[in-house]
Protein backbone atom coordinates (compact mmCIF):
# COMPACT_ATOMS: atom_id res chain seq x y z
CA UNK A 1 0.00 0.00 0.00
CA UNK A 2 2.75 2.46 1.02
CA UNK A 3 6.08 1.95 -0.64
CA UNK A 4 9.46 3.68 -0.60
CA UNK A 5 12.18 2.98 -3.14
CA UNK A 6 15.85 3.94 -2.88
CA UNK A 7 15.28 7.02 -0.72
CA UNK A 8 18.23 9.39 -0.36
CA UNK A 9 18.27 12.46 1.83
CA UNK A 10 21.12 14.59 3.11
CA UNK A 11 21.24 17.42 5.60
CA UNK A 12 24.31 19.49 4.80
CA UNK A 13 27.18 17.01 4.75
CA UNK A 14 25.29 14.39 6.70
CA UNK A 15 23.68 11.59 4.75
CA UNK A 16 20.49 10.70 6.63
CA UNK A 17 19.10 8.20 4.12
CA UNK A 18 21.34 6.28 1.78
CA UNK A 19 19.06 4.18 -0.39
CA UNK A 20 16.23 3.05 1.90
CA UNK A 21 13.57 0.81 0.34
CA UNK A 22 10.65 -0.56 2.29
CA UNK A 23 6.98 -1.40 2.02
CA UNK A 24 4.07 -1.14 4.44
CA UNK A 25 1.06 -3.40 3.90
CA UNK A 26 -2.63 -2.64 4.51
CA UNK A 27 -3.28 -2.64 8.28
CA UNK A 28 0.26 -3.74 9.03
CA UNK A 29 2.05 -2.69 12.22
CA UNK A 30 5.72 -1.98 11.57
CA UNK A 31 8.48 -0.73 13.84
CA UNK A 32 11.44 1.17 12.39
CA UNK A 33 14.35 0.87 14.79
CA UNK A 34 18.05 1.67 14.80
CA UNK A 35 20.63 3.67 16.73
CA UNK A 36 20.50 7.48 16.97
CA UNK A 37 21.35 9.01 13.63
CA UNK A 38 20.46 5.88 11.65
CA UNK A 39 17.84 7.83 9.68
CA UNK A 40 14.68 6.42 11.21
CA UNK A 41 12.87 9.73 11.79
CA UNK A 42 13.90 11.03 8.35
CA UNK A 43 12.54 7.85 6.78
CA UNK A 44 9.25 8.33 8.64
CA UNK A 45 9.00 11.98 7.52
CA UNK A 46 9.63 11.00 3.88
CA UNK A 47 6.99 8.25 4.06
CA UNK A 48 4.49 10.63 5.62
CA UNK A 49 5.14 13.27 2.96
CA UNK A 50 6.38 15.78 5.54
CA UNK A 51 9.71 16.15 3.73
CA UNK A 52 10.79 15.22 0.21
CA UNK A 53 13.70 12.89 -0.47
CA UNK A 54 16.41 14.12 -2.89
CA UNK A 55 16.01 10.98 -4.92
CA UNK A 56 13.95 7.82 -4.78
CA UNK A 57 10.20 7.42 -4.74
CA UNK A 58 7.35 7.21 -2.24
CA UNK A 59 4.09 5.75 -3.48
CA UNK A 60 0.68 5.38 -1.82
CA UNK A 61 -1.46 2.82 -3.67
CA UNK A 62 0.94 3.14 -6.59
CA UNK A 63 0.58 6.92 -6.77
CA UNK A 64 3.69 9.09 -6.37
CA UNK A 65 3.64 11.15 -3.18
CA UNK A 66 7.11 12.70 -3.21
CA UNK A 67 6.64 14.60 -6.48
CA UNK A 68 3.44 16.34 -5.33
CA UNK A 69 3.57 20.06 -4.56
CA UNK A 70 3.27 21.39 -1.04
CA UNK A 71 -0.52 21.89 -1.12
CA UNK A 72 -1.28 18.53 -2.66
CA UNK A 73 0.94 16.78 -0.12
CA UNK A 74 -0.74 18.62 2.75
CA UNK A 75 -4.14 17.50 1.47
CA UNK A 76 -2.95 13.92 1.00
CA UNK A 77 -1.53 13.89 4.55
CA UNK A 78 -4.74 15.25 6.05
CA UNK A 79 -6.91 12.68 4.35
CA UNK A 80 -4.73 9.59 4.60
CA UNK A 81 -2.26 9.95 7.41
CA UNK A 82 -2.32 10.52 11.15
CA UNK A 83 0.86 11.55 12.94
CA UNK A 84 1.78 11.14 16.61
CA UNK A 85 4.94 12.84 17.86
CA UNK A 86 7.03 12.25 20.95
CA UNK A 87 5.56 15.27 22.74
CA UNK A 88 1.90 15.18 21.70
CA UNK A 89 2.18 18.56 19.97
CA UNK A 90 -1.37 19.51 20.74
CA UNK A 91 -2.50 23.12 20.38
CA UNK A 92 -2.10 24.48 23.92
CA UNK A 93 -4.96 27.01 23.70
CA UNK A 94 -7.53 24.36 22.75
CA UNK A 95 -9.20 21.73 24.93
CA UNK A 96 -8.55 18.03 24.28
CA UNK A 97 -11.82 17.60 22.40
CA UNK A 98 -11.13 20.69 20.25
CA UNK A 99 -7.67 19.35 19.44
CA UNK A 100 -9.10 16.03 18.29
CA UNK A 101 -11.85 17.78 16.29
CA UNK A 102 -9.34 20.06 14.52
CA UNK A 103 -8.28 17.71 11.69
CA UNK A 104 -11.96 16.90 11.05
CA UNK A 105 -12.75 20.60 10.68
CA UNK A 106 -9.78 20.93 8.30
CA UNK A 107 -11.30 18.11 6.28
CA UNK A 108 -14.54 20.16 6.08
CA UNK A 109 -16.70 18.23 8.50
CA UNK A 110 -19.34 20.23 10.40
CA UNK A 111 -18.55 21.61 13.82
CA UNK A 112 -21.07 19.51 15.75
CA UNK A 113 -20.29 16.33 13.88
CA UNK A 114 -16.54 16.87 14.44
CA UNK A 115 -17.01 17.50 18.13
CA UNK A 116 -19.19 14.41 18.54
CA UNK A 117 -16.69 12.21 16.72
CA UNK A 118 -13.85 13.68 18.76
CA UNK A 119 -15.61 12.84 22.03
CA UNK A 120 -16.21 9.26 20.98
CA UNK A 121 -12.51 8.87 20.06
CA UNK A 122 -11.51 10.21 23.46
CA UNK A 123 -13.86 7.70 25.05
CA UNK A 124 -12.36 4.88 23.03
CA UNK A 125 -8.88 5.85 24.24
CA UNK A 126 -10.07 6.02 27.84
CA UNK A 127 -9.52 9.78 28.22
CA UNK A 128 -13.14 10.95 27.98
CA UNK A 129 -12.70 12.62 31.38
CA UNK A 130 -10.08 14.94 29.89
CA UNK A 131 -12.26 16.19 27.03
CA UNK A 132 -12.63 19.75 28.28
CA UNK A 133 -9.15 20.14 29.76
CA UNK A 134 -6.32 21.92 28.00
CA UNK A 135 -3.02 20.15 27.23
CA UNK A 136 -1.30 21.93 30.13
CA UNK A 137 -3.68 20.21 32.55
CA UNK A 138 -2.99 16.67 31.28
CA UNK A 139 -0.38 14.09 32.30
CA UNK A 140 2.12 12.87 29.70
CA UNK A 141 0.22 9.64 29.17
CA UNK A 142 -3.12 11.44 28.78
CA UNK A 143 -1.56 13.91 26.31
CA UNK A 144 -0.31 11.05 24.15
CA UNK A 145 -3.68 9.30 24.20
CA UNK A 146 -5.35 12.55 23.10
CA UNK A 147 -2.72 12.81 20.33
CA UNK A 148 -3.54 9.22 19.29
CA UNK A 149 -7.25 10.11 19.22
CA UNK A 150 -6.45 13.11 17.00
CA UNK A 151 -4.40 10.94 14.65
CA UNK A 152 -7.19 8.35 14.37
CA UNK A 153 -10.10 10.79 14.08
CA UNK A 154 -9.80 11.32 10.33
CA UNK A 155 -9.93 7.57 9.70
CA UNK A 156 -6.43 7.49 8.18
CA UNK A 157 -4.91 4.68 6.13
CA UNK A 158 -1.65 4.96 8.04
CA UNK A 159 -0.64 6.31 11.44
CA UNK A 160 2.96 7.44 11.81
CA UNK A 161 4.29 7.61 15.35
CA UNK A 162 7.72 9.05 16.11
CA UNK A 163 8.95 7.84 19.52
CA UNK A 164 5.38 8.03 20.90
CA UNK A 165 6.45 6.83 24.36
CA UNK A 166 9.82 8.59 24.45
CA UNK A 167 8.74 11.08 27.10
CA UNK A 168 6.81 8.61 29.28
CA UNK A 169 7.68 6.22 32.10
CA UNK A 170 7.29 2.55 31.35
CA UNK A 171 3.75 2.00 32.64
CA UNK A 172 2.34 5.15 30.98
CA UNK A 173 4.22 4.17 27.80
CA UNK A 174 2.66 0.72 27.91
CA UNK A 175 -0.85 2.20 28.24
CA UNK A 176 -0.25 4.47 25.24
CA UNK A 177 1.09 1.58 23.14
CA UNK A 178 -1.82 -0.68 24.18
CA UNK A 179 -4.23 2.07 23.12
CA UNK A 180 -2.40 2.92 19.90
CA UNK A 181 -1.92 -0.66 18.74
CA UNK A 182 -5.34 -1.80 19.95
CA UNK A 183 -7.24 0.91 18.07
CA UNK A 184 -5.04 0.58 14.96
CA UNK A 185 -5.81 -3.15 14.82
CA UNK A 186 -9.54 -2.64 15.43
CA UNK A 187 -9.82 -0.04 12.70
CA UNK A 188 -7.39 -1.90 10.40
CA UNK A 189 -5.19 1.15 10.14
CA UNK A 190 -1.53 0.57 9.30
CA UNK A 191 0.89 1.84 11.93
CA UNK A 192 4.52 2.81 11.40
CA UNK A 193 6.27 3.49 14.67
CA UNK A 194 9.80 4.82 14.93
CA UNK A 195 11.42 3.84 18.21
CA UNK A 196 14.68 3.01 19.88
CA UNK A 197 12.77 1.14 22.61
CA UNK A 198 12.68 -2.61 21.99
CA UNK A 199 9.63 -2.99 24.19
CA UNK A 200 7.75 -0.67 21.82
CA UNK A 201 9.12 -2.53 18.79
CA UNK A 202 7.76 -5.77 20.28
CA UNK A 203 4.21 -4.53 19.61
CA UNK A 204 4.82 -4.59 15.86
CA UNK A 205 4.25 -7.42 13.38
CA UNK A 206 7.51 -6.57 11.70
CA UNK A 207 10.69 -4.70 12.51
CA UNK A 208 12.83 -2.80 10.02
CA UNK A 209 16.31 -2.08 11.38
CA UNK A 210 18.12 0.96 9.94
CA UNK A 211 21.85 1.51 10.28
CA UNK A 212 23.72 4.43 8.70
CA UNK A 213 20.75 5.38 6.55
CA UNK A 214 20.15 1.93 5.07
CA UNK A 215 18.04 -1.12 5.93
CA UNK A 216 20.24 -3.52 7.92
CA UNK A 217 17.63 -6.23 8.36
CA UNK A 218 13.98 -6.94 8.93
CA UNK A 219 12.31 -9.48 11.16
CA UNK A 220 8.77 -10.76 11.57
CA UNK A 221 7.18 -12.99 14.17
CA UNK A 222 8.55 -16.14 12.55
CA UNK A 223 11.54 -15.18 10.45
CA UNK A 224 14.51 -12.90 9.99
CA UNK A 225 16.34 -11.87 6.84
CA UNK A 226 19.61 -11.99 8.70
CA UNK A 227 19.79 -15.80 8.77
CA UNK A 228 18.85 -19.13 10.26
CA UNK A 229 20.24 -20.66 13.42
CA UNK A 230 20.12 -18.86 16.73
CA UNK A 231 20.62 -19.75 20.36
CA UNK A 232 17.52 -19.81 22.54
CA UNK A 233 17.10 -16.40 24.16
CA UNK A 234 18.73 -16.70 27.56
CA UNK A 235 16.12 -14.84 29.52
CA UNK A 236 13.17 -16.10 27.51
CA UNK A 237 11.67 -18.35 30.16
CA UNK A 238 12.06 -15.76 32.85
CA UNK A 239 15.30 -17.15 34.24
CA UNK A 240 18.62 -15.42 34.25
CA UNK A 241 21.61 -17.55 33.45
CA UNK A 242 24.23 -16.40 35.89
CA UNK B 1 15.66 -20.25 41.72
CA UNK B 2 15.18 -21.75 45.16
CA UNK B 3 12.43 -24.33 44.77
CA UNK B 4 12.97 -25.36 48.41
CA UNK B 5 11.95 -21.93 49.62
CA UNK B 6 9.03 -21.57 47.26
CA UNK B 7 7.64 -24.90 48.49
CA UNK B 8 8.25 -23.89 52.11
CA UNK B 9 6.34 -20.68 51.40
CA UNK B 10 3.41 -22.63 49.99
CA UNK B 11 3.45 -24.96 53.02
CA UNK B 12 3.37 -21.98 55.40
CA UNK B 13 -0.34 -21.61 54.65
CA UNK B 14 -1.34 -25.17 55.68
CA UNK B 15 -0.15 -28.77 55.19
CA UNK B 16 -0.25 -29.88 51.53
CA UNK B 17 0.67 -32.93 49.49
CA UNK B 18 2.99 -33.01 46.51
CA UNK B 19 0.36 -32.80 43.79
CA UNK B 20 -1.21 -29.74 45.39
CA UNK B 21 2.20 -28.07 45.74
CA UNK B 22 3.00 -28.61 42.07
CA UNK B 23 -0.34 -27.14 41.00
CA UNK B 24 -0.02 -24.10 43.26
CA UNK B 25 3.59 -23.49 42.20
CA UNK B 26 2.64 -23.45 38.51
CA UNK B 27 -0.37 -21.23 39.23
CA UNK B 28 1.43 -18.61 41.33
CA UNK B 29 4.60 -18.53 39.21
CA UNK B 30 3.16 -18.69 35.69
CA UNK B 31 6.34 -17.58 33.89
CA UNK B 32 8.57 -20.08 35.67
CA UNK B 33 9.44 -23.50 34.32
CA UNK B 34 6.65 -25.89 35.47
CA UNK B 35 7.79 -28.20 38.28
CA UNK B 36 8.20 -31.91 37.61
CA UNK B 37 6.55 -34.19 40.18
CA UNK B 38 9.85 -35.93 40.79
CA UNK B 39 11.41 -32.62 41.70
CA UNK B 40 8.59 -31.83 44.15
CA UNK B 41 8.93 -35.15 45.98
CA UNK B 42 12.72 -35.02 46.05
CA UNK B 43 12.60 -31.47 47.44
CA UNK B 44 10.02 -32.44 50.09
CA UNK B 45 12.25 -35.32 51.23
CA UNK B 46 15.21 -32.97 51.52
CA UNK B 47 13.12 -30.46 53.50
CA UNK B 48 12.09 -33.29 55.83
CA UNK B 49 15.70 -34.47 56.21
CA UNK B 50 16.79 -30.93 57.12
CA UNK B 51 14.00 -30.57 59.68
CA UNK B 52 12.14 -27.83 57.76
CA UNK B 53 9.07 -29.96 57.00
CA UNK B 54 7.47 -33.06 58.47
CA UNK B 55 4.89 -35.62 57.43
CA UNK B 56 1.48 -34.42 58.61
CA UNK B 57 -0.76 -37.15 57.27
CA UNK B 58 -0.71 -40.17 55.00
CA UNK B 59 -4.06 -40.58 53.28
CA UNK B 60 -4.85 -44.02 51.90
CA UNK B 61 -8.01 -43.92 49.87
CA UNK B 62 -8.79 -46.00 46.83
CA UNK B 63 -5.97 -44.43 44.83
CA UNK B 64 -2.26 -44.15 45.50
CA UNK B 65 -1.10 -43.19 48.97
CA UNK B 66 -0.75 -39.43 49.44
CA UNK B 67 1.58 -37.84 51.96
CA UNK B 68 0.78 -34.36 53.20
CA UNK B 69 3.69 -32.31 54.55
CA UNK B 70 3.63 -29.49 57.12
CA UNK B 71 6.18 -26.77 57.75
CA UNK B 72 8.06 -26.97 61.10
CA UNK B 73 9.13 -24.11 63.38
CA UNK B 74 12.62 -24.42 61.98
CA UNK B 75 11.13 -24.32 58.50
CA UNK B 76 9.38 -21.04 59.27
CA UNK B 77 12.60 -19.55 60.59
CA UNK B 78 14.42 -20.67 57.42
CA UNK B 79 11.66 -19.17 55.24
CA UNK B 80 11.86 -15.83 57.04
CA UNK B 81 15.64 -15.80 56.75
CA UNK B 82 15.37 -16.41 52.98
CA UNK B 83 12.69 -13.74 52.47
CA UNK B 84 14.84 -11.14 54.24
CA UNK B 85 18.00 -12.06 52.32
CA UNK B 86 19.18 -9.89 49.43
CA UNK B 87 19.98 -11.72 46.21
CA UNK B 88 23.68 -11.28 45.47
CA UNK B 89 24.18 -9.64 42.04
CA UNK B 90 25.84 -12.23 39.80
CA UNK B 91 29.66 -11.95 40.04
CA UNK B 92 30.37 -13.52 36.63
CA UNK B 93 29.06 -12.93 33.14
CA UNK B 94 27.88 -16.36 32.10
CA UNK B 95 25.85 -15.43 29.05
CA UNK B 96 26.18 -17.66 25.98
CA UNK B 97 25.59 -14.49 23.91
CA UNK B 98 28.78 -12.92 25.24
CA UNK B 99 30.82 -16.12 24.82
CA UNK B 100 29.66 -16.57 21.24
CA UNK B 101 30.63 -13.03 20.24
CA UNK B 102 34.12 -13.37 21.71
CA UNK B 103 34.75 -16.88 20.37
CA UNK B 104 33.49 -15.90 16.90
CA UNK B 105 35.90 -12.95 16.87
CA UNK B 106 38.85 -14.97 18.23
CA UNK B 107 38.38 -17.64 15.56
CA UNK B 108 38.34 -14.96 12.87
CA UNK B 109 34.62 -15.19 12.20
CA UNK B 110 32.16 -12.32 12.03
CA UNK B 111 29.87 -11.83 14.98
CA UNK B 112 27.69 -9.21 13.21
CA UNK B 113 25.49 -11.75 11.46
CA UNK B 114 25.08 -13.73 14.65
CA UNK B 115 24.14 -10.61 16.62
CA UNK B 116 21.49 -9.63 14.07
CA UNK B 117 19.98 -13.13 14.15
CA UNK B 118 20.03 -13.21 17.92
CA UNK B 119 18.38 -9.79 17.95
CA UNK B 120 15.59 -11.10 15.74
CA UNK B 121 15.08 -14.16 17.98
CA UNK B 122 14.94 -12.04 21.13
CA UNK B 123 12.49 -9.62 19.55
CA UNK B 124 10.31 -12.50 18.35
CA UNK B 125 10.07 -13.76 21.94
CA UNK B 126 9.32 -10.20 23.11
CA UNK B 127 6.43 -10.06 20.62
CA UNK B 128 4.98 -13.27 22.06
CA UNK B 129 5.30 -11.98 25.62
CA UNK B 130 3.77 -8.61 24.68
CA UNK B 131 0.79 -10.44 23.16
CA UNK B 132 0.45 -12.68 26.25
CA UNK B 133 0.23 -9.63 28.49
CA UNK B 134 -3.00 -8.51 26.82
CA UNK B 135 -5.05 -11.30 28.35
CA UNK B 136 -2.89 -12.46 31.24
CA UNK B 137 -3.54 -12.64 34.98
CA UNK B 138 -1.63 -10.12 37.14
CA UNK B 139 0.95 -12.80 38.00
CA UNK B 140 1.44 -13.63 34.33
CA UNK B 141 1.79 -9.94 33.43
CA UNK B 142 4.41 -9.55 36.15
CA UNK B 143 6.28 -12.62 34.89
CA UNK B 144 6.09 -11.31 31.31
CA UNK B 145 7.40 -7.90 32.46
CA UNK B 146 10.35 -9.61 34.09
CA UNK B 147 11.17 -11.64 30.99
CA UNK B 148 10.59 -8.66 28.65
CA UNK B 149 12.92 -6.39 30.57
CA UNK B 150 15.68 -9.00 30.70
CA UNK B 151 15.35 -9.64 26.97
CA UNK B 152 15.41 -5.88 26.46
CA UNK B 153 18.64 -5.66 28.48
CA UNK B 154 20.17 -8.36 26.24
CA UNK B 155 19.01 -6.45 23.16
CA UNK B 156 20.60 -3.23 24.35
CA UNK B 157 23.80 -5.16 25.02
CA UNK B 158 23.60 -6.61 21.48
CA UNK B 159 23.28 -3.08 20.06
CA UNK B 160 26.31 -1.85 22.03
CA UNK B 161 28.26 -4.98 21.10
CA UNK B 162 27.68 -4.27 17.40
CA UNK B 163 29.20 -0.84 17.88
CA UNK B 164 32.18 -2.29 19.74
CA UNK B 165 32.99 -5.23 17.46
CA UNK B 166 35.72 -3.31 15.63
CA UNK B 167 37.47 -2.52 18.95
CA UNK B 168 37.28 -6.16 20.00
CA UNK B 169 38.72 -7.31 16.68
CA UNK B 170 41.52 -4.73 16.96
CA UNK B 171 42.48 -5.98 20.42
CA UNK B 172 42.48 -9.62 19.37
CA UNK B 173 44.55 -8.93 16.26
CA UNK B 174 47.12 -6.88 18.19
Amino acid sequence: MLEARALRKTFGRTTALDGVSLEIGEGEIVAITGPSGSGKSTALHCLAGVIRPESGEVRLDGRRVDTLGEDARTRLRRENFGIVFQFGQLVPELSAVENVALPLLFNRHGRQESSRAARSWLERLDVAGCADLRPGELSGGQLQRVAVARALAVGPRVIFADEPTGALDSLAGEQVMDALVGTARESRTALVVVTHDNRVAAYADREIVLRDGAVAGTSTAGASTAGASVAGPSAADGEVTA
Amino acid sequence: MSIRHVLLGLLAERPKHGYELKKEHDHHLPGARPLAYGQVYATLQRLERDGFAEVAEIAQGGGPERTAYAITGEGRAELERWLAEVEEPAPYVASPLFSRVVVATVTGGAADGYLLRQRAAHLARMRELTAEKRSGSPARVLAADYALQHLDADLRWIETAMERLADLRGEIDA
